[in-house]
């Protein structure tokens, strides 16, 4: 067995990196096809929110920001439904607002600590079993949703009056993409860091539209990308010990130039 | 009020099946931003019918549209599809909708056509079940009925606006409906495209008996094309067979009332 397998902390950073791998991109194809891209770094923050005050209260942070960003996403979507904000307008109100509270806790608290390091920026070496666990039986609520209603968010992504049209729950399914989205942020943030969540549910979902020809093809790239991203990154993390977020991201850039490269001849911008 | 019974025929052969309209319009009106821009619509489609329905800009084309399916809600009075209030009625796949291709449409969009063609099986397959061999059947086919079938693994981007068009309308048939609802589909598309279009309504017309209605500014083709006329603005002025129309002048006088409107303004 390679060393990088022989420690029960790498195991579990692995198996969660998979999950994570799988799920970001899965769910960021469809925010970026629908302009949303923005939402995933909003929750981030105010899952960042939610983490402080796990930790100021010492109770689970995970939970903290589970919370947060969950009512965050139905604050959000109500916003949007209701038309009073442009909808990144919205967007900006709950990435701020969800900063500043987090600062303001974090202060109460007399500042950063190793803790909170991890949550800001992930970690391969804080995925403890329970974490694991956490991790997977969320993932796998957002792998179901999305593989539930995968035809209604193609109809809706596609064109969403033409899905009203024929019947679709489309505001249902909306609130529903958004509450999944918080929760994959958060299923995120141990391994990539709460600051780069977004960028491994955005830059995956880019890469596989340069070189993709239909929507199937477009998410099993977005999650080919992904996954090797992810792995990459926490190879390296382990062997060069850099932060595990800031590797997975590179990697995930690296791959999205190439493609960028490639996809150059043929496929469409 | 039954100024603008859509046919005779109907209450003639109303002792035989009192079959309802697919379509029931009654004293429709709606507001937008404090401005009246449906005002006591009275309409009905009977299946069968091509109904066009004309105006000039703002003349609340789309709006009435909306309101048929369902995505606005008239203010006043009752709008029946299929003899159900719009507000209880379920059976949406029974209507097919070609919207305006360049509000629907993201060029870059990363669907094959067949994928686009299969999400107008969306409905019809119901909430979270996966599409099944018939629904990819019922894609293929509508693919095959606007000729588009050899094209079904293409990039939807990568079609001409006339191929993207007749996939618009093969994802309206995929729910095999009764009544299709087509928004200005002809807008950006070429003349020959556009020729070609016109004679695939009207064999879904006369050939499979689908009910259409179509909403366009395209005077002149309209009327050639359609068995039944509707000339809207904000209110209906002229429903009848597009002859009667032309005969009684309704088109010309719309217009020109338009036009005077226009430069009162200025």
């Amino acid at each position: 067995m390679p060393e990088i397998l022989q420690y029960g902390f790498m195991q579990r950073a692995l198996l969660a990196g998979l999950m994570i791998g799988t799920l970001a991109p899965l769910i960021g194809v469809f925010l970026v096809l629908r302009r949303l891209s923005l939402i995933a770094d909003t929750l981030a923050h105010v899952a960042l929110a939610g983490v402080a005050a796990g930790l100021l209260l010492r109770t689970y942070p995970v939970a903290g920001a589970l919370a947060a960003s969950v009512l965050a996403a139905v604050g959000i979507e109500r916003l949007r439904v209701s038309g009073r904000l442009f909808g990144e307008a919205a967007l900006a109100v709950f990435l701020s607002g969800g900063f500043a509270v987090a600062v303001v806790l974090i202060s109460v608290a007399n500042g950063f600590n190793v803790d909170l390091f991890a949550y800001l920026f992930g970690a391969i070496t804080v995925v403890q079993p329970g974490d694991l666990w956490v991790i997977l039986a969320l993932g796998l609520v957002v792998l179901g949703a999305l593989g539930i209603f995968y035809k209604e968010l193609f109809a809706i992504t596609f064109d969403e009056e033409g899905a009203r049209v024929q019947g679709v729950p489309v505001d249902a399914l909306n609130l529903m993409l958004t509450v999944l989205v918080a929760v994959t942020v958060v299923v995120a943030m141990r391994i990539v860091g709460i600051l780069l969540t977004s960028a491994l549910i955005v830059v995956p979902s880019i890469t596989a539209l340069r070189l993709a020809r239909s929507f199937q093809e477009v998410l099993r790239i977005a999650v080919a990308c992904s996954l090797v991203a992810v792995l990459v990154g926490m190879v390296a993390s382990f062997y060069f010990n850099i932060a595990a977020g800031g590797a997975i991201v590179l990697t995930a850039l690296a791959l999205f130039g190439l493609a960028s490269v490639v996809g150059r001849r043929g496929a469409p911008g | 009020m039954r100024t603008f019974e859509a046919s005779p025929t109907a209450s003639t052969a109303a002792s035989a099946t009192p079959a309802s309209p697919l379509v029931a319009l009654e004293h429709v009106c709606f507001r937008y931003g404090g401005e009246q821009v449906l005002h006591e619509v009275n309409l009905e489609v009977q299946i069968g019918d091509f109904l066009g329905i004309i105006g000039p800009n703002g003349a609340g084309k789309t709006t009435l549209l909306r309101i048929m399916l369902g995505l606005a809600r008239s203010e006043c009075g009752h709008v029946r599809l299929f003899g159900q209030d719009v507000r209880a009625f379920r059976d949406w796949h029974q209507i097919g909708y070609v919207p305006q291709k360049a509000v629907a449409f993201e060029a870059r969009f990363p669907a094959s056509v067949f994928e686009v063609v299969l999400s107008g099986r969306t409905g019809v397959a119901g909430l979270a079940r996966r599409f099944s061999a018939a629904d990819r059947e019922a894609a293929l086919g509508a693919l095959e009925t606007v000729g588009m079938a050899e094209y079904r693994d293409r990039l939807i981007g990568r079609l001409s606006s006339g191929q993207q068009q007749r996939v618009f309308i093969a994802r309206a048939l995929a729910s095999q409906p009764a009544l299709l609802v087509l928004d200005e589909p002809t807008v950006g598309v070429d003349v020959e495209a556009q020729e070609q279009f016109y004679g695939l309504l009207r064999r879904l017309n006369r050939e499979r008996g689908t009910t259409l209605v179509l909403v366009s500014h395209d005077v002149g083709v309209i009327a050639a094309e359609v068995t039944r006329l509707a000339c809207l603005n904000r209110t209906l002025v002229f429903h009848g067979s597009p002859e009667e129309a032309i005969r009684t002048g309704a088109i010309a006088r719309m217009y020109r009332d338009d036009s005077l409107l226009v430069t009162h303004r200025h």
